[in-house]
């Protein structure tokens, strides 16, 4: 009468539209959430399953139905010392609706005030980056890049000892063998018939045809049994090809002015951006290295918690961090071999006398070998003599971008703008 | 206990396989054959426990369109069960036919056997037999009838957007839970029917509606005097108030797009398809728990079954049917199995082995056949009607039932009965009363549409004991908005004649009460 089907191959994921569906309502809500959870990050944290939390208010399915208040009368189990026209106090608010003990609430208390859940490092990726591209990454570009990686290809009669290929070496044998030696086994197997055929008859043993014939077959044996059990006409090797592939490697320069100008919340505001940077490049490529370069007026390369909590003093030569910055490329970084991006972060001063030198560092040597060079100024105020220096540089070269932060808030609307599908980047320079 | 009559009992191994299930199956319908359960023909799926989430995440329903409210329920599901804060329930069955049953591939063989006894014959003889069901849907089409409105649906999003169908299907669900007329009996769905007459409906429909408007228009600017009330109200026909809030708008409001129409009568026709569910938990439940028991258990005196998956199963029973105490850190209101079970429990005992007490609280089924009786219970009710027929006084003893008065006016609960002579009677309509859809959900009416004049509607809303609305009204007065495009506002009466606002849309600013 009952049938039974087995769905269990059937596809799991059924509700992952209705996600999807979620999603995409609540993907300004997840966006703000995302925003602010990348202060509490390092640069360089691996980018794993990631929690958002949206307000509960804003998921509600609204339905007409009864409110607190009124006259309600409810019927409870358990009576353990009740009688009719007791008053029992009423316990403070909030106490379970119903229960008249609070029962019940202690596992609905938490999430009261926000839907948490977490989303996927790709989604994560996608939602914070969404409709937001690496600029500047031609086709031609790919070509300087080349990287070559060993791939199976096949089998060749040729190679070293150590390629060979046995289980294939070996079959190619027996079939050698086989094929060497099928006419003399079926001579074998006719004259062992005749001998058993003339031994039936009763021929005895000296009889000379019997002689002969036993002769013969020794002799089929010996012929077979000569036979290599291998030749080098066997061998198989295993064969490898160099396959071209664009380089998946990235490397991202931080560099930042730790002049005494520099405040801890201008380093923070930074990092936010040196964060953006890096799961944007990561979203790119497999491999990313990350250099950090401080300076004030003599630059030097430190790791990430120096980079952001070194506390220096004194005046500002921007153009030591970018020769710094070459220096580090050309004995690590070769860029044909490495996709280059960096970012500077300053408040925009700089010595008067130094100017000159930046820009031509960056217009001759550093932009023609990056891909990406932005540049986002800190400061509250009017641009400072840095951003005005930097201005000519960016009518000049398409891969120099540069912005100022004011606040916190403009982070990641700013690291948008820098990154916007190409028609964004267009509109933008006709706009400068 | 009685001699087995069996030597040879079922399986008893933790892990399950096919065969087995449908040895079990067959031995579970014998027995269920002589009891005289009538069901609908079993379909069995087995399934993994992320298919069962995601059956979770669609209320059940074995196919459904998207929403993302299905997503928002599924990821809460997901954390849940991940967190380890709730496990599945082992079993989802749906009211069709056949009757489909989910069951977990994680659960042991005595689990599958209890889910094939509780699903397969218990609630499917439920959904067969009890007249709610039978009234209100057709176990024979629901499930073309949702793969239709899938269908309809996913192809209104290619073609509207889905955005606008989000929109349209949010206002919808908003009103999920009045999209029923109460009294009347429904149209039975009919797939057939549905599809042949889509076309047909959309353009009867729309017409219905523009000539309706149309009909104002003319009215008001021919000015002619024929127009008399009396046929302002033919025109209009929901001169009486209107319950069913869904169907209102499916057929009235005037700026629907056809398809919006459709979609309308897709999630009104899904509410009711849902509706005799409500009314029942208490019956289901307790219903499916009594044959689970008494079903296993008869294969147990039969020698079918082993001591090892008696104490398995027995330990599973009596998770599923406890009833903590009003105090207890585990209370969360009273367990729909617990009371369920017991109220059929009871009546087999009070057929079989009345007491004085028994026969004078039931003197018609006292004694009587417990077989034809819990079948007539079973399909003659619903849970405020069984509750108030035949909750016995044994039973309020042993629940220890008591029933406070919460009135917030004061700073104390009031009991005001208990467990004893004088207290069963109103303990027993107050318990009724609190498993009656009329009295838990509120009471809204549509009481006025101003066609002629600025075509603002009116809600009112009937409370019972001051029990007022709660705050997300304003909420569900925004969806009502989309769905008529013109002023709505929801008021109360306070005094005869005089009415407050709750809430309007859009809102106003100037002062809301209004005679």
């Amino acid at each position: 009468m009952a049938s039974f089907i087995d769905r269990r191959l059937n596809s799991k994921n059924k509700s992952m539209v209705n996600r999807q569906r979620f999603v995409r309502r609540y993907k300004n809500q997840i966006k703000d959430s995302l925003a602010s959870n990348i202060g509490q990050r390092s640069i360089t944290d691996h980018v794993s399953n990631e929690s958002v939390s949206i307000p509960t208010k804003d998921t509600k399915e609204p339905s007409f139905s009864l409110g607190d208040g009124g006259v309600k009368d409810r019927v409870l189990p358990g009576n353990d010392q009740f009688n009719p026209g007791d008053k029992i106090p009423r316990p403070p608010q909030g106490g379970g609706q119903g229960s008249g003990s609070g029962g019940g609430s202690s596992d609905s208390g938490q999430g009261e005030d926000d839907f948490l859940f977490s989303i996927s490092a790709d989604e994560y990726l996608s939602l914070l980056f969404d409709d937001l591209e690496l600029p500047n990454l031609k086709a031609n570009q790919y070509e300087k890049l080349l990287e070559y990686k060993t791939v199976r290809s096949g089998f060749s009669k040729e190679g070293v000892p150590a390629n060979i290929d046995i289980v294939r070496s070996m079959k190619d044998a027996m079939a050698r063998r086989m094929a060497m030696t099928s006419s003399k086994r079926a001579e074998l197997k006719a004259c062992q018939q005749q001998l058993d055929e003339w031994v039936a008859q009763g021929m005895l043993d000296d009889n000379p045809q019997i002689v002969a014939l036993k002769a013969q077959i020794d002799d089929l044996k010996e012929r077979i049994s000569r036979a290599p059990f291998i030749d080098t006409f066997d061998l198989q090797y295993r064969n490898y090809a160099k396959q071209a592939k664009p380089s998946s490697k990235a490397v991202m320069f931080c560099l930042m002015d730790v002049s005494g100008s520099m405040l801890q919340p201008t380093k923070e505001m930074a990092k936010r951006f040196y964060i953006l940077m890096y799961l944007f490049l990561s979203r790119h490529y497999q491999e990313i290295d990350v250099v950090y370069i401080i300076h004030h007026t003599q630059a030097k390369e430190v790791d990430e918690h120096e980079f952001f909590y070194s506390k220096e003093t004194g005046g500002t030569i921007v153009s030591s961090a970018l020769k710094l910055m070459l220096d580090i490329v050309e004995q690590r970084y070769q860029s044909d071999q490495w996709n280059i991006y960096a970012v500077q972060a300053s408040d925009g001063d700089n010595w008067q006398e130094d100017i000159e030198r930046c820009n031509k560092v960056l217009s001759e040597r550093l932009l023609p070998i990056v891909r990406y060079f932005s540049y986002i100024e800190i400061n509250s105020d009017i641009p400072k003599a840095l951003w005005h220096s930097y201005t000519a540089l960016q009518n000049k070269h398409n891969n120099f971008a540069m912005q100022q932060i004011k606040s916190v808030d403009d982070i990641y609307p700013v690291f948008r703008k820098l990154f916007k599908k190409q028609e964004g980047v267009m509109a933008r320079r006709a706009l400068l | 206990m009685i001699a087995k009559e069996n030597s040879h009992p079922l399986p008893d191994d933790a892990d399950w396989n096919f065969a087995d299930l449908e040895r079990y199956e067959q031995e579970i319908a014998r027995v269920a054959k002589e009891y005289g359960l009538d069901t609908y023909p079993n379909q069995i799926e087995m399934i993994s426990s992320e298919q069962m989430m995601d059956a979770y995440a669609s209320f059940g329903m074995p196919i459904s369109y998207h929403h993302w409210s299905y997503g928002k329920k599924f990821i809460q599901t997901q954390q849940n069960y991940r967190r380890g804060q709730m496990g599945l329930a082992y079993e989802i069955v749906i009211n069709s036919n056949p009757c489909i049953a989910y069951l977990m591939e994680e659960n042991t063989m005595t689990m599958q056997a209890l889910v094939m006894a509780h699903a397969c014959y218990g609630h499917n003889s439920f959904f067969k037999g009890n007249y709610l069901f039978k009234t209100w849907t057709d176990a024979d089409s629901i499930i073309d009838y949702l793969l239709f409105a899938q269908k309809y649906i996913r192809k209104c999003e290619e073609k509207y957007g889905i955005s606008e169908v989000e929109s349209t299907l949010d206002a919808c669900h908003a009103l999920l839970n009045h999209g029923v007329d109460r009294y009347k009996r429904p149209q039975k769905l009919s797939l057939q029917e549905e599809e042949e007459r889509l076309a047909e409906r959309e353009k009867y429909l729309q017409a219905n509606v523009d000539a309706l408007w149309q009909r104002f228009e003319k009215v008001k600017y021919s000015n002619k005097n024929s127009s008399t009330e009396q046929e302002d109200n033919q025109l209009l026909n929901h001169q009486e108030p209107q319950e069913n809030l869904l169907y209102f708008f499916e057929k009235n409001a005037p700026l629907l797009e056809p398809w919006q129409r459709e979609i309308v009568r897709i999630v009104r026709k899904i509410g009711q398809y849902f509706y005799p569910q409500r009314q029942t938990q208490v019956m289901n439940e307790g219903w499916a728990c009594f044959w689970h028991y008494t079903l296993l258990n008869t294969l147990y005196d039969q020698g079918l079954l082993t001591d090892k998956f008696m104490l398995e199963f027995l330990h599973h029973h009596s998770n599923v049917i406890i009833q903590p105490p009003y105090n207890s850190p585990y209370y969360s209101g009273i367990n729909p199995y617990a009371l369920g079970f017991n109220m059929f429990c009871d009546i087999r005992r009070i057929c079989e082995s009345p007491t004085e007490e028994d026969k004078q609280w039931f003197p018609e089924i006292a004694g009587s056949n417990w077989q034809e009786t819990l079948t007539f219970a079973m399909q003659n009710f619903k849970d405020e009607s069984f509750i108030s027929q035949y909750l016995s006084p044994h039973l309020m003893r042993e629940f220890k039932l008591f029933q406070i008065q919460d009135d917030k006016s004061k700073d104390h609960y009031q009991v005001q009965a208990i467990h004893n002579e004088q207290g069963y009677k109103q303990i027993r309509a107050k318990l009724a009363k609190q498993y009656d859809l009329g009295y838990v959900e509120p009471n809204i009416q549509i009481t006025k549409a101003d066609i002629k004049g600025d075509r603002s509607l009116t809600l009112e809303y009937f409370s019972q004991n001051n029990v007022p609305l709660n705050n997300e009204t304003k909420e569900v007065l925004k969806h009502i908005h989309y769905l008529w495009q013109f002023k709505v506002k929801l008021v109360e009466q306070c005094k005869p004649g005089n009415y407050k606002v709750i809430a309007e849309c859009p809102e106003q600013k100037s002062d809301s009460s209004n005679g």
